[in-house]
């Protein structure tokens, strides 16, 4: 009776100038899990939630290292993440044969951005239904960019993106202006509190559902960097341990002391 | 009706004879560049403690002919770095001109100013060479690539028409590998050697080995370029003359042309 005539493709504007299939790649965004990702002056990191889809099945991975100085995290369909994931490793790679240097974190993400927009604007094409976050660090130093299926991409200080991620986003945005100066771990934490926002009532961070990635510079202001490496199981217990309730509170007080907390 | 097809459209063998198809066939296997023809003679280039000092003299010859007096043979990339060029000069100039669309192509994709360094270009360049061999296309040069790396060390290393990579405190290539190489490894054997050489000392000893080159390389000439590769910068003259030649040996010389004794 009253369908939606403009959203059969993704060649087609709605009359208001919108293009609807586009938009409903943004919707399939929104469901997957949250994921965050903070930049200081020396780090990047990602942290994810997982999902697993039964009871007995394993949690579906969020965050995946694409080259030595660069990871993405994912929120949306996995398996077109997969594909974006593979065609980064393929270019990072093809960099390092040819010029022997890791590839611009900007130059890598303008690439899929402009992947990602030709699907909008081809007959029987479909956007890519699914938003990554690109942490990485290169001569210029850490970056997080975001990327949505429309093609579009954007360096971000700090993001949220998939289900619930508002409630990220708002902490992030309060506790912004620390971000610069954060070390590895704090850095972390912060990434993790943001994340405990977006969980709905009697769900809370478990070994199981927690991934944590981090880049970043062995010591500011040099070359070397530590490489991208993603951290999951037993890894990740004593940060989740370290922003624990009754740790949180202690954590507000004394900021920066040691992350092991007893329960 | 005649049935083959590879029969039709042409006159008949029966009326008119067997058909010349030898029009069709190219005249013998594709060519590539067998040999140069223009061509560059050495190149020659010096690490010392916070740079590398390159030099080629201003020639291009045809054949034995001094041909062309007025050719810079050292080329600056993204003001980073520097290519010298042995060998043929029109690969040379194909060369440059790609490497020039490599540094715009460059600058538009990153708007931070990621650029490539001396050992991104000596690889790319090295791959190039590589590829072009493997088509039996070569390119036939020999470069040498000076510059810093990305800790901002001095980078120096060679690539040859076979895609073949050398590094080492001194190199030198053509005539310059036998002539000028031993001179300069007697100041700069090893890396620590070189990390000792001012400025001033590697220019030298590479003004030195311009002035025995000129002397023994009958492709060679009295007036080259020279670049000196910082952290500040490049600094590149284009029109030196040589100073202080001394022939006195030369009558001492025996064994070649018209001698009465």
């Amino acid at each position: 009776m009253f369908r939606n005539n403009y959203d059969n493709d993704s060649v087609t504007f709605s009359p208001q100038g919108r293009i609807f299939q586009v938009e409903y790649a943004g919707e399939a965004v929104k469901q997957g899990s949250v994921v965050v990702g903070i930049t200081s002056k020396t780090h990047a990191v990602l942290v994810a939630i997982k999902r697993n889809a039964e009871e007995l099945s394993s949690y579906q991975k969020k965050l995946f290292a694409v080259d030595e100085h660069l990871g993405l995290a994912i929120a949306g369909l996995t398996s077109d993440a997969r594909v974006l994931s593979n065609f980064m490793k393929q270019q990072c790679l093809s960099q390092r044969l040819t010029y022997d240097r890791a590839l611009p974190v900007e130059t890598l993400v303008s690439l899929i951005g402009e992947k990602a927009q030709l699907n909008t604007q081809h007959y029987g094409k479909r956007p890519y239904g699914v938003g990554l976050l690109v942490a990485g660090v290169d001569e210029t130093g850490p970056h997080l960019f975001e990327f949505q299926p429309s093609g579009m991409t954007q360096e971000m200080v700090a993001c949220a993106i998939g289900a619930r991620s508002q409630m990220a986003r708002t902490y992030l945005e309060k506790n912004a202006d620390k971000f610069p100066d954060c070390g590895r771990e704090e850095l972390i934490k912060h990434g993790l509190r943001a994340l405990k926002e977006t969980l709905v009532q009697d769900r809370e961070l478990t070994v199981e559902n927690t991934s944590v990635g981090v880049v970043g510079l062995k010591e500011a202001g040099k070359r070397g960097i530590d490489f991208f490496k993603v951290h999951d199981g037993a890894e990740v217990k004593d940060w989740i341990n370290s922003v624990g309730d009754d740790a949180e509170a202690a954590g507000e007080t004394a900021e920066g002391e040691g992350m092991q907390v007893d329960e | 009706m005649d049935h083959r097809p590879q029969h039709w459209g042409r006159p008949r063998d029966d009326v008119y004879g067997a058909y010349d198809a030898s029009y069709m066939r190219p005249n013998g296997p594709t060519t590539h560049t067998q040999s140069p023809v223009v061509t560059g003679t050495s190149v020659v280039a010096l690490k010392f403690k916070d740079g590398v000092v390159i030099a080629a003299d201003n020639l291009a010859s045809y054949g034995s002919l001094a041909r062309f007096p007025d050719v810079k043979r050292l080329r600056t990339f993204a003001g980073t770095s520097v290519v010298g060029f042995g060998g043929d000069v029109s690969d040379m100039q194909y060369l440059d001109r790609h490497l020039q669309e490599l540094a715009i192509d460059e600058n538009y994709t990153s708007e931070k100013g990621h650029t490539l360094n001396a050992r991104n270009l000596h690889k790319y360049l090295a791959n190039l060479l590589y590829h072009r061999r493997s088509k039996f296309d070569p390119l036939w040069n020999h470069l040498l690539v000076a510059g810093l790396d990305e800790d901002d060390k001095p980078f120096l290393a060679a690539a040859d028409l076979l895609g073949t990579t050398f590094t080492s405190p001194s190199l030198a290539t053509g005539y310059g590998e036998m002539l000028a190489q031993p001179i300069m490894r007697r100041y700069a054997k090893d890396e620590e050697a070189a990390a000792q050489l001012t400025r001033d000392q590697a220019v030298d000893i590479v003004k030195e080995c311009m002035k025995v080159l000129f002397y023994r390389d009958a492709r060679s000439l009295d007036t080259y370029s020279i670049a000196v590769v910082t952290k500040q910068g490049i600094d590149l003259k284009e029109d030196v003359k040589l100073e202080n030649q001394s022939w006195a040996f030369a009558d001492r010389i025996k064994g070649y042309g018209t001698q009465t004794v």
